[in-house]
């Protein structure tokens, strides 16, 4: 049954998911499915870029700290024409460029490997530095998931962002409330994210991580305020699109997925 | 030494704009002049060392060359991954003076000793270890750091440590230097305990034995030739260092001999700290002691070797 609330869009980027999905047997599903919206703004409408010189100096750098949600990255990625959407099929193989967590300098376009959860923001709190000291009007943003954000580290570094006055970098939070063990509100409740993140010094916003339109209006209006830097909490679903995944925790990552499995998200995305 | 690492910084500093200097939360004025001269070339950061590692690597990045200094074991042991990930795999030119390297601290217990820094920091793919053993040898490894395209781990002794560098013996990264020649025996050193067996060749003279002694300031990468070429000419090798005996200078010559020349083997042993936390405290002299790190057990060990 075809999920009438995403636009063929949303469907195409995530059945180039289901695509590379296919040559591994399995991934982080759920945790990709819940970002592509937000990636597919943020390509299609928010970030300066030329996909066939991924290192130019006036780019916006877009860091994926969770890693772990590479499939969506991949997907928006081939889908811009940063490598050919086939190159996908590798996922995973041995000599593949395409692993399960993202690599800078194999992948065009990954600016950061990311994995370990909680690096991407403080390496894009220095870039956004750089960026400012070099006078250049890039912007950074970095994608971070919900139970990434237990570790400490990016604590650390939203302390460090507010007191850098950083107005060019955004926090994109990926609120999809589960984690791989289960509701973030019972492994470790984040709550109340929007007063932690105001409370830090970010200007923050909140928004439907899903809704196309709302994203790219709350985007366009990037930088919240003049020298502060700005958070987005973006409410969305994990395994968005999938029935049998949504909100499952048993979908944050997948194995063994059958040829019924793939039939399944096939049909759903057709 | 840390005082010439920093004063080191804000010269580099002075010639190239890339040269950022990073603190965690350093004592009161430190860099006070460079602060003032180049505020934005200078940053303190916090207690916040995992976060420190990663902004250092958004840096190096777009092109910057940060010098982070703070303690060593919360420049290793603290932010280990972010070392791993953000530094080395990214393979960046981000430079860690880690203060305090064996029992500079000795009364501030063994939280902040940094005994075991060389061997995590040299297990990690990219990344150079270097150990000092004077103010003038870090003068001469500091203003060799800025072309160097990868990580540095830079191990900083106490200070106001005798100088036995010599500027005509020269410095490379990853270049052992022969500080001392002797026809029976070498010590192999690095750090501060180059002095010590320095100190110890002199007593062996005394009882008419000749050692030599070769400092390795680059633990890594390994200047595994010119070691072995000085150990292949003398009957005895000991190996001192002031870390823990297991994964540092000592594993490293063994490896090499293992490697590229097993017969060199027996008639290497080492020295260094015992492999568990320190239970005592007073001054990085009476740990050395504690530890064995003393002319006396260096005499007795080379003698031994050379079956005397």
């Amino acid at each position: 049954m075809a999920d009438k609330n995403l636009d063929a869009r949303s469907k195409k980027l995530r059945s180039i998911v289901v695509d590379a999905l296919k040559s591994n047997g399995g991934g982080h599903i759920g945790s990709s499915m819940s970002t592509i919206e937000i990636l597919r703004v943020l390509y299609d409408s928010i970030l300066k870029f030329e996909a066939s010189q991924p290192s130019l100096a006036d780019r916006d750098r877009f860091i994926l700290s969770k890693g772990h949600g590479c499939l969506a990255l991949y997907s928006i990625l081939a889908d811009k024409k940063f490598f050919p959407v086939e190159e996908l099929q590798t996922f995973c193989k041995p000599t593949s460029k395409f692993g399960g967590h993202p690599e800078r300098g194999k992948v065009p376009g990954v600016e950061a490997s990311t994995g370990a959860l909680g690096h991407g923001l403080p390496i894009g709190v220095g870039v956004a530095l750089a960026l400012r000291m070099k006078k250049s009007t890039s912007r950074v943003f970095v994608l971070t998931g919900d139970g990434e954000i237990n570790e400490g580290s990016n604590w650390e570094a939203l302390m460090a962002a507010a007191k850098h006055r950083l107005s060019n970098l955004t926090v994109l939070v990926d609120y999809n409330k589960v984690q791989s063990y289960g509701r973030t509100s019972d492994v470790l409740d984040l709550e109340p994210l929007v007063d932690k993140l105001k409370s830090f010094g970010f200007v923050t916003e909140e928004v439907d991580g899903h809704d196309v339109d709302a994203l790219k209006a709350i985007l366009k209006k990037l930088p919240f305020k003049n020298n502060s830097p700005s958070a987005v909490i973006c409410h969305t679903v994990k395994g968005k699109g999938l029935p049998f995944a949504e909100g499952n925790s048993e979908w944050h990552h997948k194995s063994g997925l059958t040829d019924l499995d793939f039939q399944n998200m096939y049909e759903i995305f057709s | 030494m840390r005082k010439t690492a920093l004063e080191c910084v804000h010269r580099l500093a002075q010639h190239d704009k890339r040269v950022l200097f990073i603190g965690s939360d350093l004592g009161h004025g430190v860099l006070e002049k460079m602060k003032n001269e180049l505020p934005d070339q200078f940053f303190m950061e916090g207690v916040s060392e995992q976060y420190i590692i990663g902004m250092a690597a958004g840096l190096a990045m777009e092109g910057f060359i940060p010098y982070v200094n703070t303690i060593a074991t919360f420049l290793t042991r603290r932010c280990y991954e972010q070392v791993a990930v953000d530094l080395c795999m990214h393979d960046l030119p981000v430079r860690l003076i880690a203060n305090g390297g064996g029992g500079v601290y000795a009364p501030l217990g063994p939280t902040h000793l940094a005994v075991e820094d060389i061997a995590i920091m040299r297990a990690l793919p990219n990344m150079a270890v270097v150990a000092p053993c004077d103010a003038d040898e870090m003068n001469r490894l500091m203003m060799s750091t800025l072309e160097w395209p990868h990580p540095i781990y830079i191990r900083l002794a106490r200070g106001g440590d005798p100088i036995v560098s010599k500027d005509d013996l020269g410095f490379e990264l990853g270049k052992s230097i022969k500080i001392k020649t002797g026809a029976d025996g070498l010590f192999v050193t690095t750090g501060v305990m180059t002095q010590l067996a320095l100190e110890t060749a002199d007593i062996l003279k005394g009882d008419g034995v000749d050692v030599g002694v070769l400092h390795v300031h680059t633990i890594k990468p390994f200047d595994a030739s010119g070691v072995i070429s000085a150990i292949e000419n003398v009957k005895a090798v000991v190996t001192v260092e002031e870390h823990i005996v297991n994964g540092g200078l000592g594993s490293a010559v063994l490896e090499s001999c293992s490697e590229l020349r097993p017969e060199l083997l027996p008639k290497i042993s080492r020295i260094g700290i015992p492999d568990k936390f320190a239970t005592e405290y007073g001054s990085q002299g009476s740990l050395l002691k504690h530890w064995g790190l003393t002319a006396d057990n260096l005499v007795a060990a080379m003698m031994k070797k050379l079956g005397g």
